[in-house]
C-alpha cells in the first residue's frame, strides 16, 4: 500500500534493533511494520497472558507477520497459518527480533 | 503415565460392555452407548459436526466462541446409540475462561469413550496444538481433519494417511458443511471404541524440563485427586495453571507444598518451554503430511480485511452493514407485517365475532380479542424476524463478525472492555439472550460481567419489531429514521452506561484483547436457512405458549369484573401506573402494555391489541393509536419501550450467568430509572420546542 512509508517505518525499526542489540533493549511486536516478518523473542506479561498467546503459537523462535499497524489501536498479525488480532497492549508485550539478514517480505 | 487401555477401561460405566472387543462377554442387552465428545479449537467445525450427527440446531457460524455450553446428542448407528456431546471450542487445556473449563472439565471428569478432535486443515499447525495436550488424557482420540476444502483453496496440502502414520491415530478427512466424510468418521469412531487405541505417538516435555518435571510427579505422587492423571497434573502446575495448582496446594501438606512451591519458582520459564516443545512436535509431525505454499501470496481474506478491519474504512463498512440490516428489514419486512395485520388478523377477528355472533359474549371476544388479536398479531412480526435473521446469518457465515469486533475495540476501551465483548453484544440484535450467555467468550470474570449488565441495551429484534409495528403509525414514511434514531440512542446509552460502570465493575483492570480472525467463507445456505430456522422457531413457539398466555390474561382482566375496559382490573392497575405515564403524555393502557413487555418485549403489541381492539370493535392498532397518543407522547413511549428493563428471560440468565442477584436487580432497576428519564426528557423537550404535541 504505503510501500515509502512502510519501507521508512522498517529502516526505522531496523535501526532501533540494532540500537537495542547493543544497549541490551529490544524491541517489541507493536513497533513492527505491516507486511514485515519477524522472530518471537520473549513474551512479558502475566502467567494468564503467556498461556494464551504461547498456545496460539507465539513461542519463541515462531515467525510472525504483521499484517495491519496503523501505530495506535489493535493490530493484525500472522503467526502459525493464522490471523490473530491483538490489542495495543498485548503487541508490546510480545519482544521480536528482526529476521537474520534481509527479512523475507510478505505481502 | 497409567496404562492407557486399563484407564478406558476403569470408566466407570454400565454400558459399554455390550459393544466391548473381544475380551468382554458379549451381551445383547438393549441399543449401547458410546460417548463421544467433540472437541477442538474455536471454530473448527465442532457444532457442525455435531449438528450432521444428531439433527439438532447448535448455533453455527464463523467466528470464533459460539458454543459456551455443553450440549448432548444423540447418533444412532447399526443399533448403537452414540451420545455426542458438543464442547466449546479452546486452543488449549489450560483453561482461561469460563467456556474453556467447561471443555476440559468434561474430558477429565466425564471420561468420554473416544474423543473426536475436530481440526481446521488450513491452520494445521496450530490446531495440533491442542491434540498435543489431548493426547496426554487417558481416551483414545479420532482425529476428523475437517475443512480440507479451505484447506486447498489456501493451497496447502495435507495428507491425511501420512498424518495418521506419523500421529499413530485414525485420521479422518473431512468437509462437514457439505455432508463428506462424516459417515466415515461416526464408522472409525466405532472401530477405535471397539478395537481399542493403537500405537500412539504422544508427545513427550522438552528435554530441558524432563528432570524437573519428574521431580514434581515425585513430589506429588499419592496426592492427586482421581480422575485427574498424576503426570498432567505436574505438566499443569509446571504451566502455572491456577486451578489445578490451587487443587494441589489445598491436598499437599504444608511441607510438600513448600517443596512444590520452591521448584515451580525456580522455573517459572516452563510455560513458554512447555508450549514451544509441543510446537516442536506439532512440525515432526506434519513435517511430512503438510505442504505449505511459498510465503508471499495476497489471499481473497486479506484484501477484503484492508477494508474491513481499516480503523477508518471499517468503521463506515459496519455502519453502513447495520444500516443496510435494518434497512432490509423494515422496507421489506414492516409492509408485509401490515398486510398480514389487515387482511390475517383483523380479518380474523372479524371472521370470529360473526360466526360466534350466537355464542357467550366472553367465548367469542377470548378468541378474537385475547387469542388472535393478541398472540395471532405478534405472529405477524414473523417476516421481519425472518428477514434479520437471515441476514444475521448470512453476515455470521461470511466471518464478519470478527472484524466488527476487530474495529469497534477502539470503541469498546472507551468502556474498558475490549472487542471481543462486541461478539456477544451483536448478537444481542437477533436477542439478548444469547449476548449474556456468550459472554463468556470474555475471559476476565469482571469484564464479562460489564458486558453482561450493557447486553440488554442492545436494542433485540423483538423491541425492533414492536417499534417497526408502531412507528409507521405515528411517522409514516419518517419511520424508518425514527427506528434508526432509537437504534442510535439504544446503543448511545449503552455506552454512556458502559463507561459510567467500568470503574465501578472493573476497577482500572487491564483486560487483554487476543482474538482469531477467520479466513472468510462463501456463505452457506444451508447453515444460514438452519440458523433462521432455529431462530424463528423459538419465536413461535414463545408466541405460542408465554405470549399467549399472557395475552389471554390481559384480555381476562380487561373485562373482568363487569364486561367493562373502563372498570377492569386492568384499568385499576394501568391508572395506579399513570401518574408516572403522564410526565410523557401516556394513558394507562401504554403503561398497561409497557408492564406485559417485561414478560416478552413482543407483549407490548399483544397488549395494546387486544386493549384496544375490545373498545375500538374490530378497528386496527393504526385507527386507533393516533386518537390516544401525540406523536410525542408516541415517540417517548417508544424510547422507553426500547430501553425499558430487560424481558423475564434475559433477566433470568443474567442472574444464572452472573450468579447474583444483587447485580440482577442492580441492572433490572437502573433500566427501569434509565428508560423513564430518558422518555420522559424526550418528551419534554418536545412540549419545549412545541413538536409534535
Ligand atoms: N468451507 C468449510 N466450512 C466449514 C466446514 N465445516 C464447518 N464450516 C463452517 O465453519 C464455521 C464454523 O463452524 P462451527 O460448527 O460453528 O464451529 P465450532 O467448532 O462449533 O465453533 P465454536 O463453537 O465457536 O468453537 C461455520 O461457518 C461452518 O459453516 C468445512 O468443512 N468447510
Ligand atoms: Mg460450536
Amino acid at each position: 500500500m504505503h510501500a515509502k512509508k512502510h519501507f521508512h517505518l522498517w529502516e526505522h525499526f531496523r535501526r532501533r534493533e540494532r540500537k537495542a542489540a547493543t544497549d541490551g533493549r529490544a524491541v517489541t511486536l507493536g513497533a513492527l511494520p505491516a507486511g514485515k516478518t519477524a522472530t518471537v523473542a520473549e513474551l512479558q506479561g502475566g502467567r494468564g497472558f503467556t498461556t494464551r498467546m504461547a498456545a496460539l503459537g507465539f513461542t519463541p523462535g515462531a515467525q510472525v507477520t504483521m499484517i495491519q499497524n496503523f501505530g495506535r489501536g489493535p493490530v493484525i498479525v500472522m503467526v502459525r497459518g493464522t490471523r490473530i488480532a491483538l490489542g495495543r497492549g498485548e503487541a508490546e508485550h510480545v519482544w521480536i527480533s528482526a529476521n537474520g539478514g534481509e527479512a523475507h517480505e510478505e505481502s | 503415565m497409567r496404562n492407557h487401555d486399563e484407564a478406558a477401561r476403569s470408566v466407570p460405566s454400565v454400558l459399554g460392555a455390550c459393544c466391548a472387543d473381544g475380551s468382554g462377554p458379549t451381551q445383547p442387552v438393549g441399543p449401547c452407548t458410546i460417548r463421544v465428545a467433540l472437541v477442538g479449537q474455536p471454530n473448527v467445525g465442532k457444532s457442525t459436526v455435531f449438528n450432521l450427527l444428531t439433527g439438532l440446531n447448535q448455533h453455527v457460524g464463523n467466528w470464533p466462541g459460539k458454543t459456551v455450553e455443553r450440549k448432548e446428542g444423540i447418533h444412532r448407528c447399526d443399533g448403537v446409540d452414540i451420545q455426542i456431546v458438543d464442547l466449546p471450542g479452546t486452543y488449549s487445556l489450560t483453561a482461561n475462561s469460563l467456556e474453556e473449563r467447561i471443555t476440559r472439565d468434561y474430558i477429565i471428569h466425564e471420561r468420554p469413550d473416544v474423543v473426536v478432535m475436530v481440526a481446521d486443515a488450513a491452520s494445521l499447525e496450530r490446531n495440533l496444538y491442542l491434540l498435543s495436550e489431548i493426547l496426554c488424557l487417558p481416551a483414545p482420540v479420532v482425529l476428523a481433519l475437517n475443512m480440507v476444502d479451505v484447506a486447498q483453496q489456501q493451497g496447502l496440502g495435507v495428507e491425511p494417511h501420512v498424518l495418521e502414520a506419523a500421529l499413530g491415530l485414525p485420521v479422518v478427512p473431512m468437509v462437514a458443511s457439505k455432508n463428506q466424510g462424516v459417515r466415515e468418521l461416526v464408522d472409525t469412531v466405532l472401530r477405535v471404541y471397539r478395537e481399542g487405541p493403537r500405537g500412539v505417538c504422544r508427545p513427550d516435555i522438552r528435554e530441558d524440563h524432563r528432570e524437573v518435571l519428574a521431580e514434581l510427579v515425585n513430589l506429588i505422587a499419592g496426592s492427586v485427586p482421581e480422575p485427574y492423571p498424576e503426570d498432567w497434573v505436574a505438566l499443569k502446575m509446571l504451566e502455572g495453571d491456577d486451578e489445578i495448582t490451587e487443587m494441589m496446594r489445598a491436598r499437599l501438606t504444608p511441607e510438600q507444598w513448600e517443596q512444590v512451591h520452591r521448584v515451580l519458582m525456580k522455573h517459572e520459564d516452563a510455560i513458554l518451554a512447555i508450549a514451544g516443545g509441543r510446537y516442536e512436535w506439532v512440525r515432526r509431525m506434519t513435517r511430512a503430511a503438510l505442504t505449505v505454499p511459498k510465503a508471499g501470496q495476497i489471499t481473497l481474506t486479506d484484501r477484503i480485511d484492508k477494508v474491513t478491519t481499516h480503523p477508518v474504512w471499517g468503521l463506515f463498512v459496519l455502519l453502513g452493514v447495520l444500516g443496510a440490516i435494518f434497512w432490509l428489514t423494515y422496507t421489506i419486512g414492516s409492509p408485509i407485517q401490515a398486510f398480514l395485520d389487515r387482511y390475517l388478523i383483523q380479518a380474523g377477528a372479524e371472521w370470529v365475532r360473526t360466526a360466534l355472533a350466537g355464542a357467550p359474549w366472553w367465548i367469542s371476544g377470548l378468541l378474537a380479542d385475547g387469542v388472535i388479536g393478541g398472540a395471532g398479531m405478534v405472529l405477524t412480526f414473523l417476516p421481519i424476524l425472518v428477514i434479520f435473521f437471515a441476514v444475521l446469518g448470512a453476515l455470521e457465515d461470511i466471518g464478519y463478525m470478527a472484524r466488527a469486533a476487530y474495529v469497534m475495540d477502539r470503541f469498546m476501551h472507551l468502556m474498558g472492555l475490549h472487542g471481543k465483548s462486541f461478539l456477544p453484544l451483536f448478537l444481542g440484535f437477533g436477542c439478548n439472550v444469547p449476548a449474556v450467555m456468550g459472554a463468556r467468550i470474555v475471559d476476565s470474570p469482571k469484564a464479562r460481567l460489564l458486558t453482561i449488565l450493557v447486553a440488554p441495551l442492545v436494542p433485540c429484534t423483538a423491541r425492533m419489531a414492536v417499534v417497526a409495528v408502531l412507528a409507521p403509525i405515528f411517522f409514516g414514511a419518517a419511520a424508518i429514521w425514527v427506528s434508526w434514531g432509537l437504534i442510535a440512542l439504544s446503543l448511545a446509552v449503552l455506552a454512556v452506561v458502559g463507561i459510567a460502570l467500568h470503574e465501578l465493575v472493573l476497577g482500572g483492570e487491564h483486560v487483554a484483547f487476543i482474538m482469531e480472525l477467520p479466513l472468510y467463507h462463501k456463505p452457506n445456505a444451508r447453515t444460514i436457512g438452519l440458523s433462521v430456522w432455529q431462530r424463528t422457531m423459538g419465536f413461535v413457539r414463545k408466541a405460542g405458549t408465554i405470549i399467549l398466555i399472557v395475552s389471554v390474561v390481559v384480555w381476562a382482566l380487561s373485562v373482568l369484573p363487569h364486561g367493562e375496559v373502563d372498570t377492569s382490573i386492568l384499568a385499576a392497575v394501568g391508572r395506579f401506573l399513570s401518574p408516572l405515564g403522564a410526565l410523557m403524555g401516556v394513558g394507562w393502557q401504554m403503561m398497561v402494555a409497557l408492564l406485559t413487555s417485561f414478560v416478552a418485549k413482543e407483549n407490548t403489541i399483544a397488549t395494546l391489541s387486544v386493549l384496544l381492539g375490545v373498545g375500538g370493535e374490530g378497528a386496527g392498532l393504526a385507527q386507533v393509536l393516533p386518537t390516544l397518543l401525540t406523536p410525542a407522547s408516541a415517540l417517548a413511549f417508544l424510547v422507553v419501550q426500547v430501553l425499558f428493563i430487560p424481558c423475564a428471560a434475559t433477566v433470568a440468565t443474567m442472574r444464572q450467568e452472573t450468579g447474583s442477584w444483587k447485580w440482577t436487580a442492580f441492572s433490572v432497576a437502573l433500566l427501569f430509572i434509565l428508560s423513564f428519564a430518558v422518555g420522559i426528557g424526550v418528551y419534554q423537550l418536545a412540549l419545549l420546542t412545541g413538536w409534535g404535541v
